[in-house]
């Protein structure tokens, strides 16, 4: 079986970003993503899924190295200065490299 | 005092002292919905039966009292502390728009008492809705700013407040008091229990915010406690010059002494980044929201009775 290696590029940023963030990752070319709800605690204190406005969410994009760099760099200019957004990138392995 | 105000404190008590109690989140969202369409299919109803002279004049009054508000909110706020301009702005947009919850406990607290309500009220739940949080995000960022306006009218226009209030408006119009006889079990039947859970989840929420209050306590405070009773009586004084009931005028006040806490944050959040949202959102839901139903709703309606009183 061969595995190829792509990122996996994990956002974790207030909820009410969600369609802004959607812009971004679709606009730079990934070809999906996937959003969950989260909660946890962190510089800007505890932000809990069960109400809309101190919601969290967890997106996370599969893509080329490349595309990876770009969202970041964007979200990193536009978001991080006012919003609560933690930003990490993982190496990942996948079977059909052509979808991402 | 009214039962479903118990559940307000008693969600706010378990919130203080770290009770596992939560609302499911989907549970809270249908709970919304259904005051959101209780309110507007009410109204539909009422518009349905007894047509209203003079509709245009009065929405327009209302509207001025969205753009009054926030514009001395934030001329006050500027002028007696030093807060950024941002965050200013943001509470002027907090405080002239509306709160349905608040709302909704008027209307329960009218119809306890048998006081009859004007049928357009809903109608001005929606107008006074909208034009603060425009003004707010003016204000903060000048008119000529390059905002994202699109996103935001997106968000203020089309938020689920204002689709379900002029959806159940609409229906209820269309329908008829007949035609919605099928639905009262679910909408007003169930309206005062609905709303006692909701408030049960408000309470929660409330506590939160409460705990959330830090920095600027005193601005915060003063904001969530000096702002509604003068606003309250604008919407007054308004509802009475534009001809409502009792019941009308009361509910007038109630909502322009009520802060948003739904729709402005949201709002603001997306174009006005940098003002801090717990600073409004700790005034509007843990100070203003409390104060609005504990003394507020009863105060504003002895005001509007000694207005109407005054007046006649």
């Amino acid at each position: 079986m061969e595995i190829t290696e792509v990122k996996l590029l994990t956002i974790i940023a207030e909820a009410v970003l969600e369609p802004q963030l959607i812009e971004v990752v679709e606009e730079k070319g990934a070809g999906g993503y996937t959003i969950t709800d989260a909660r946890g605690s962190g510089s800007r204190g505890v932000r809990s899924a069960g109400w809309t406005h101190n919601g969290n969410i967890r997106l996370e994009v599969i893509c080329t190295s490349d595309v990876a760099d770009d969202i970041a760099a964007c979200l990193r200019e536009r978001y991080y200065a006012d919003y609560a957004m933690v930003l990490f990138v993982t190496d990942v392995g996948v079977l059909r490299p052509d979808k991402f | 005092m009214d039962p479903v105000i118990w559940f307000f404190l008693l969600g706010v008590l378990a919130g203080f002292m770290r009770s596992d109690l939560r609302m499911p989140k989907a549970v809270y969202e249908l709970l919304s919905m259904i005051l959101l369409l209780t309110i507007g299919l009410k109204g539909g109803v009422e518009l349905a039966q007894q047509p209203v002279g003079g509709l245009a004049l009065q929405v327009l009054a209302v509207a001025s009292i969205g753009v009054v508000l926030p514009l001395v909110v934030f001329s006050v706020i500027r002028a007696l502390s030093t807060v950024a301009r941002a965050d200013a702005a943001s509470l002027a947009a907090h405080y002239g728009s509306v709160s349905v919850a608040t709302y909704a406990v008027g209307v329960s607290f009218l119809a306890t008492r048998n006081v009859p309500v004007d049928a357009q009220l809903p109608l001005f739940l929606v107008i006074l809705e909208v034009p603060a949080i425009m003004i707010g995000i003016v204000l903060a960022k000048g008119a000529a700013a390059r905002s994202n306006w699109g996103g935001v009218m997106h968000e203020v226009f089309l938020g689920k407040s204002i689709v379900l209030l002029i959806g159940g408006l609409l229906i209820g119009w269309l329908s008829g008091p007949v035609g919605i006889e099928p639905l009262e079990p679910l909408f007003f039947d169930l309206f005062k229990g609905v709303l006692a859970l909701f408030l049960l989840e408000m309470g929660l929420i409330a506590a939160n915010q409460a705990g959330d209050l830090k920095r600027r306590a005193t601005l915060v405070i003063l904001t969530g406690i000096l702002t509604p009773v003068p606003a309250a009586m604008l919407g007054i004084g308004v509802g009475h010059l534009i001809g409502l009931n009792v019941g009308g005028m009361t509910l007038l006040g109630v909502l322009a002494g009520s802060a948003s806490y739904i729709a402005a944050p949201a709002a603001m959040r997306i174009a006005v980044p940098d003002a801090n949202p717990s600073l409004s959102l700790s005034a509007s839901l843990g100070i203003t929201f409390p104060f609005n139903i504990f003394i507020g709703v009863p105060l504003y309606h002895e005001a509007a009775k000694w207005l109407a009183g005054a007046g006649a």
